[in-house]
């Protein structure tokens, strides 16, 4: 009975989403650890990195996408909450470092040596601490965009205005953590990492650990966000996108519910920027660049708004095509192919790739995974 | 990767793997064995493509250059372009991409100073060779880098003595400005240090940051202006980055500020980036590098001129950076003939030690902390965008990865050779 | 007319005999060969020694050989053992005899150094106290103002006799003041005098001549010289402020020339255009085309070439966005988050393609003479190249309102995008508006590239760094109403120019973006808001 109300909600193509997402999980893994390097079945440990990266990119899309493609809210800041949540990784990950830093300090990271610091200030205080980092990781987030979205939604603040004020919210804080004096490390950002709960960062074991448990992030966001968006929550979020003012005469506190939308995709970004960070190894204030942001917005649009599925497929197409691109001779048109991947999904597949699969299937969507309307 | 060919990522994945065989395998086989590669590591786009996209074409004339003589070990050398796009984490990637795809024997790469910071712990974690080329804050010296460009000492502390000096106007009080990243702020610690050591008071140094790509420099450059007519010689040491440069330059100009009365010397402005300024009104303003392109020698004639045919183009300039990479190159070349392999733990032990002539007419020489030795020479902008070289070290300098002017730092020694150390404790004895 | 030119004459005469006089019985005397020597060893020693020697040896061609020094067009050649010089037009000189002469081809230029520079300054002044040409003679006069030379005290005195421009006159007392005060051997009354005549009219360098003798000097003189400071920086103070608002209005003319094309295609026509500023870029590199063509064919028209680049500006980058809008933009109008994911797109191809041409070097525009320099004006500094920018900014503003107001194309553009549908049934053609509208906003925001070229980096990064702030000047300002967009401009430049002093640039900046959040929220569509029903949906 539960399985099959699962199954329903999940719908075929979440099926097969997660079923790949197993797959890649157990798989990755296995080839990784199993299989000695040259043998035709070896994973690398650099594919597994930058597979581990691609996912995490895809959990910030799928939050993006429940917050725009299912309530209309267009964030052009989403990339400052994933830099927080991996901030908030980074800052933990640095106080484990320990003495092992260059100038052998027991306390204060190598960055604070040489700028004088002569004891570790507030905001960096409880971050050796795990379960501490871990909350700072949902709670940095989803506090600002708590913050942020009590004060822009009671003012119905919608549409444009919106996403261009989300933009001028990550590019001060882009300024902000750029400036030395606030303790995060300046330009150079948080890096040089060495273990994550005792366990070597660099470590095949480690590595692959994050790999499975960014799977199963990425599998869990699916599900939650998948409920939120089939439950009756979920149909006045979609209603609130397509048709504001009438929701609210309809009586709904359209502001609540875009608040608690809003936060939610704020948090499920932290959770992917704190998975983010351990794997790649630095995270540094470029993060938080609005151009970051708008590219994330462009994964969502690239793989089909409104669809979960889509938003992952468009973060693991852009992001695969930008490793592709930079290499070798077509490292100097790289730009011209995003750029015109852009073009071209905005003007001949407004559904994304998913939305063009359909098409080609010759079966339209249901109304509810529709681009809707927006304020003009 | 190719386990993975059932799923749609696999597809990818082999494409991906289609990618390397596509960069790697297009010219015909040179002389005897597979050829030897060499990575590039330079932004081609996005902010930092302005500095670093000549470094890559300096590596590829380089790597021409070698493989007309013959190539290295009988084997030819090919070059690995990759672009980062001057974003931090794809350096990271793209690294690991060059060593564990592409197999590079050695790399070659990398401007600021967060992108060499994130590539660190690959190259460490994948023990490759990394040569980096830009002038940069110390404070470090890891077994996988080598640093061919200038250390503080190299660069900024020569250059504040000349200033103190009778020829250099005998500057009294400072201006410290910079951008707000990790190598102004350690240069200008490091210089603050310096200055009260050779008894300039606390209120005659003034320190000012602002953000990349500054472009209003109205306030900034009247409040220098005004800090300079408190009656003592004031000089300004700049180490605003890249972008920002041209703004100031201009305002500076507009508002009158002479090179006579206050003097501005930069350690991050070179020919690449007066090219794009008008700099008759900047005449006699200083850079300090450790090269120029108006150096006069054979040596480095025969490099401006090999350098203006690759470019094809008569007014293509070149600068430190570049003669950075020469340096390095050579020094890895000479490395590799010398042990006859290019196994990456025998260059990175052979490297110390290792002398390559520099374009200024010396030869420099790889320390054992990873650092060369390099002369320091102060030149004063032309008209032309050139610069005449107006001081220069007698010897070289050797380069010094940890500063002696700064409480964390001084008791630590760099020495790869010997104590098989970056960060040795002189005090307590100890390596970390 | 004619007594002027007739006093100039003899002020010419008078001035070619007192120049001559020491050396009227050595007129044709070469140089010492002592002082070619000095300067072939080619060290800094020896040529301050040789420049000491030039200006004291009273040769006819010594203010010029100075002059051609301080340029770098004095030369010594090696092989010929020869001193040379070219005069500003190009000519040649043997140095030691004045005669023309050909420049060998070994020549190199004799090299200076910022010390040297200034005693050529120094020396130099007082060689050319009495020129004939006033700009040589304020120079002059300000150079004998620094170096404060005692020896220069008698042609000072001489030259003020004679002087009538005001304005140089007043350089020359202060200049005299400054000689006397310096003079520690001058009587302490005559010295209390000069300080006293430069507390007058002294501005910064006054202030630093004083601060400096402050500290050497005793008793009375101390006491006027320090209340000379004080009076400088009370009116400092008072200029401070002014200078302030004025370096917000030059900032805020900026925001709005990069903001005002912007006005139009997202304010007017509701296209988030992410590419604009690449349109701004794309102007500044047709100033550079338009300089280097210049450059090549008409160099003495060099000082055109800027008024020449706008029309060209404007009309490329604005067919640049008629066929970004023909291509892109006109499959997405109604959905105005689709055109910023679009011209993000065509944003990324755009940089990369001057990348491609034009390498990712920055490059030259050189500022035309009219765009060089300062002047004072009411004891502020204004930078002539950014009056300039204010007044064009000015001039396109209110153009541009002309246009949108009073022009048939104007009225059917605002016709368009108030109700698309009624404009098309009343028989405009839509198509054609929303190009033409669309071309306009590009064409404008390639004219701000002309203007922005004058001051900041000419590389394909340009449009980056003002596509926030612009989008941030339309929001503040309420979308499609340029004067909110006017207002908005000034009044972010000022702010930011307000805190600049107490927060630093970043933090200055930090705390305009919060203030812009906030101010958001309180007046959700901007400061001047469209009113009606319109607005809603």
């Amino acid at each position: 009975m539960l399985t099959m109300r699962f199954l329903k909600l999940i719908e075929g193509r979440g099926l097969v989403f997660l079923a790949v997402l197993t797959g890649l999980m157990l798989l990755v893994p296995i080839g990784n650890l199993a299989f000695p390097p040259g043998s035709p079945f070896h994973v690398s440990t650099g594919t597994v990195v930058l597979l581990g990266k691609y996912l995490t990119y895809a959990m910030l899309a799928v939050a993006l996408d429940l917050a725009w493609g299912y309530c209309g809210i267009l964030s052009l800041g989403h990339g400052a909450f994933f830099a927080l949540g991996g901030y908030a990784m980074g800052m933990y990950l640095m106080r484990q470092i320990g003495t092992r830093g260059v100038y052998g300090h027991p306390v204060l990271p190598d960055f604070m040596v040489f700028l004088n610091y002569k004891e570790l200030p507030m905001t960096w205080w409880g971050f050796d601490f795990f379960p501490y980092a871990m909350m700072m990781v949902l709670l940095a987030p989803g506090l600002l965009a708590f913050v942020f979205g009590w004060l822009a939604f009671r003012s119905r603040v919608t549409g444009v205005y919106l996403s261009i004020i989300t933009q001028a919210l990550t590019y001060a804080l882009f300024l902000a953590f750029f400036r030395n004096d606030m303790g995060f490390g300046g330009n150079n950002g948080l890096t040089d990492f060495k273990d994550i709960l005792g366990f070597n960062v660099q470590a095949q074991g480690t590595r692959v650990t994050l790999f499975v448990l960014t799977c199963l992030a990425l599998m869990g966001t699916f599900i939650v966000a998948r409920v939120i968006v089939s439950s009756t929550y979920g149909k006045v979020l979609i209603a609130i996108r397509d048709a504001e003012s009438r929701t609210r005469f309809l009586g709904y506190r359209v502001e609540h519910y875009k608040l608690v939308v809003f936060v939610l995709s704020a948090m499920i970004a932290g959770v992917a920027g704190a998975l983010y960070v351990p794997q790649v190894g630095i995270i540094n204030p470029s993060e938080f660049s609005p151009a970051n942001s708008i590219e994330a917005v462009v994964w969502v649009a690239v793989g089909g708004r409104g669809t979960l599925v889509g938003a992952a497929l468009g973060a693991f197409v852009v992001n695969y095509m930008k490793t592709f691109f930079t290499t070798g001779w077509l490292a100097s048109y790289w730009l011209f192919a995003l750029g015109g991947l852009f073009v071209l999904v905005t003007l001949a597949m407004p559904k994304g790739i998913l939305g063009l699969y359909d098409q080609l299937r010759g079966k339209f969507s249901k109304p509810a995974t529709e681009p809707g309307r927006e304020a003009a | 990767m190719t386990n993975m060919s059932f799923t749609r990522r696999g597809v990818l994945g082999a494409a991906l793997g289609g990618a390397a065989v596509m960069a790697s395998g297009v010219r015909p086989v040179f002389a005897q064995g597979a050829p030897i590669k060499v990575g590039i590591l330079h932004s081609l786009s996005g902010t930092m493509a302005i500095s670093e996209t000549t470094l890559k074409d300096v590596m590829l004339m380089l790597i021409e250059q070698q493989n007309a003589k013959g190539g290295l070990l009988g084997r030819k050398l090919e070059a690995v372009v990759v672009d980062p796009a001057s974003n931090w984490p794809l350096f990271a990637e793209k690294a690991r991409e060059l060593i564990s795809q592409h197999k590079v024997s050695a790399t070659f790469g990398c401007w600021t100073s967060v992108s060499r910071k994130s590539v660190l712990p690959v190259f460490k974690e994948l023990n490759n060779i990394l040569f980096y080329p830009v002038q940069y804050e110390g404070e470090e010296s890891e077994r996988n880098v080598f640093y061919t460009g200038a250390a503080p000492n190299q660069q900024a502390i020569p250059a504040v003595d000349y200033l103190m000096s009778k020829d250099g106007g005998e500057a009294k009080r400072w201006v410290l400005a910079g951008t707000d990243y990790v190598y102004p702020r350690t240069t200008n610690k490091i210089l603050e240090a310096y200055l009260l050591a050779k008894g300039v008071a606390k209120e005659d140094i003034m320190i000012n940051y602002t953000p990349f790509g500054h472009s209003d420099w109205q306030t900034i450059v009247s409040d220098i202006k005004k800090f300079g007519s408190a009656g003592k010689k004031t000089a300004v040491v700049s180490t605003i980055n890249g972008d920002a440069n041209v703004p100031f330059y201009k305002e500076l100009g507009n508002q009158g500020i002479k090179a006579t009365d206050i003097p501005v010397v930069a350690f991050s402005v070179g020919e690449e980036e007066l090219a794009g300024i008008d700099t008759k009104p900047l005449v006699g303003h200083l850079a300090a590098w450790n090269y120029f392109q108006s150096v006069k020698n054979p040596v480095n004639e025969a490099f401006i001129k090999s350098w203006k045919a690759f470019k094809k183009n008569d007014k293509a300039v070149t600068n430190d950076p570049m003669e950075a990479h020469v340096i390095g190159f050579n020094m890895w070349v000479k490395a590799v003939e010398k042990v006859g392999t290019v196994d990456i733990d025998k260059v990175i032990d052979t490297l110390p030690g290792i002398e390559a002539p520099n374009l200024t007419g010396g030869v420099s020489k790889m320390l054992p902390n990873h650092h060369i030795t390099k002369p320091v020479l102060i030149g004063e902008v032309r008209g032309d965008g050139q610069f005449d070289v107006v001081w220069q070290t007698k010897d070289l300098v050797p380069g010094d990865a940890w500063t002696d002017h700064l409480e964390g730092s001084k008791d630590l020694e760099a020495d790869w050779v010997t104590l098989k150390c970056g960060n040795y404790n002189t005090k307590l004895k100890k390596c970390g | 007319m004619r007594i002027l030119a007739l006093l100039r004459g003899i002020g010419l005469a008078l001035c070619l005999a007192l120049v001559a006089l020491p050396a009227a019985a050595q007129d044709a005397r070469p140089l010492p060969d002592e002082i070619v020597t000095r300067f072939l060893a080619d060290s800094f020693g020896d040529t301050e020694a040789a420049i000491g020697a030039v200006a004291a040896s009273g040769a006819p061609q010594a203010a010029d050989m100075l002059q051609a020094l301080g340029d770098r067009r004095l030369f010594i050649s090696a092989s010929a053992k020869g001193l040379f010089y070219r005069d500003g037009a190009g000519k040649g000189f043997d140095a030691r005899t004045g005669q023309p002469a050909d420049v060998p081809a070994d020549a190199s230029a004799v090299r200076l150094n910022n010390r040297l520079r200034g005693v050529v300054q120094a020396a130099l002044g007082t060689l050319t106290l009495l020129s004939p040409d006033p700009v040589q003679r304020l120079r002059a006069a300000e150079s004998v103002f620094k170096s404060r030379d005692p020896a220069a005290l008698p042609a000072i005195e001489q030259a003020l006799a004679r002087e009538t421009n005001a304005r140089i006159r007043n350089v020359f007392e202060e200049a005299r003041a400054a000689i006397i005060i310096a003079d520690t051997k001058a009587p302490e009354a005559s010295r209390m005098a000069a300080a006293s005549r430069i507390a007058e009219t002294g501005d910064q360098d006054g202030l630093a001549l004083l601060r400096q003798l402050s500290a050497q000097a005793t008793g009375n003189l101390k006491s006027v010289i320090e209340s000379s400071i004080q009076t400088i920086e009370r009116r400092q103070q008072i200029r401070q402020a002014g200078q302030t608002v004025w370096f917000g209005i030059s900032l805020g003319s900026v925001l709005l020339l990069a903001a005002i094309g912007l006005a139009i295609t997202f304010g007017v026509m509701g296209v988030i255009n992410m590419a604009h500023g690449e349109m701004v870029m794309i102007g500044a590199y047709v100033t550079f085309m338009t300089q280097e063509v210049f450059r090549a064919r008409f160099p003495h028209l060099l000082d055109w070439s800027l008024p020449i680049a706008i029309p060209l500006a404007f009309i490329i980058t604005g067919l640049v966005g008629v066929l970004i809008e023909r291509g892109v933009i006109r499959f997405l109008y109604g959905r105005p988050l689709e055109t910023l994911l679009a011209t993000f797109g065509v944003s990324l191809i755009l940089q990369q393609a001057v990348r491609s041409w034009f390498g990712p070097t920055n490059r030259e525009v050189s500022a035309p003479s009219y765009m060089s320099g300062s002047f004072e004006f009411i004891g502020l500094q204004i930078t002539y190249g950014r009056l300039w920018i204010v007044v064009f900014t000015l001039v396109v503003f209110f153009a541009l309102l002309l246009l949108l107001k009073a022009t048939p194309l104007g009225l059917q553009m605002r016709a368009v995008t108030q109700n698309r549908r009624m404009a098309a049934s009343m028989g405009i053609r839509t198509r054609f508006v929303d190009a033409m509208t669309f071309g306009l906003g590009s064409g404008i925001a390639g004219i701000a590239g002309v203007a922005l070229s004058q001051i900041d980096n000419v590389s394909p990064n340009l449009g980056q760094n003002y596509i926030i702030d612009s989008f941030m000047v339309v929001v503040f300002g309420g979308v499609g109403n340029l004067w909110g967009t006017l207002i908005s401009a000034f009044t972010l430049g000022i702010a930011n120019k307000l805190l600049e002093p107490f927060a630093g640039a970043v933090l200055g900046k930090i705390i305009i973006l919060v203030l812009l959040i906030l101010f958001i929220q309180k007046r959700p569509r901007g400061l001047f808001a469209l009113k009606g029903r319109a607005v809603e949906q």
